[in-house]
């Protein structure tokens, strides 16, 4: 049964790990979420070794269509967000031992400059 | 930005915490986010996005280079998903304005 990991949960983490407060575990998790964001906003790639990177990616405009009507839409052109997960991050969740991988793989490879939407 | 710049950023506007603790803090963080999709749960945190595991069908993909057939086994892969609020951020407009430009109508 696989169930939905919030907010709370990671405060709570932080609580036990750290022994700050519920509150100031809530006010640190927002402030790192906040300057990831500012970071994405700054148009920077947010590179979290082990984890993964989230970088923005521009999208130009395309005609879109509705798909209840079929009508054609213009689809102005906009920013999205890409997360690309790290090495030991899709390893792990492929359910690989891990630990003969390095904790510092980089999130992007050098040989692959191709990254994927995260719509598509 | 880096963990260890996001982490020195941190810091930065908490000096009343030692950085270590800002470095376990951190860690932490993704470390949770981790554990939990490797549990196969999703991860919500609403404005920010949600991460979730999605699987992938085993299928007959191409060596690009050399145009042979090879079996591609089923795996099961991390995924995010943005948030509205960080969309908008994004894009500094409310998604209001452009209701069918929304990823979510056009999948």
């Amino acid at each position: 049964m696989s169930s939905t990991m919030t907010r709370a949960q990671l405060i709570e983490s932080i609580y036990q790990e750290v022994g700050l407060s519920r509150n100031e575990s809530a006010e640190l998790l927002e402030m790192v979420l906040g300057e990831m964001s500012s970071a994405l906003v700054r148009a920077e790639t947010v590179k979290i070794s082990s984890f993964g990177s989230f970088s923005v990616r521009q999208k130009g405009e395309r005609i879109g269509r509705n798909p209840k009507t079929g009508d054609e839409v213009p689809i102005i052109p906009r920013k999205v967000l890409v997360f690309r997960p790290s090495q030991l991050l899709k390893a792990r969740i492929r359910g690989e031992d891990v630990s003969g991988i390095k904790l510092d793989v980089d999130a992007v490879p050098t040989s692959a400059p191709r990254s994927f939407s995260s719509e598509t | 930005m880096t963990k260890s710049e996001l982490i020195a950023r941190i810091a930065e506007r908490n000096p009343h915490l030692f950085q270590r603790d800002v470095e376990r803090i951190v860690s932490t963080i993704f470390d949770q986010i981790s554990a939990a999709l490797t549990r196969g749960d999703r991860v919500e945190l609403r404005g920010f996005g949600a991460f979730s595991v999605k699987h992938r069908d085993s299928r007959i993909g191409r060596n690009p280079r050399t145009g042979e057939a090879v079996e591609v086994s089923e795996k099961t892969v991390p995924y995010f998903k943005t948030g509205k609020q960080l969309r908008d951020l994004l894009n500094d407009s409310p998604s209001h304005d452009q209701p069918i430009s929304s990823p979510d109508t056009l999948s």
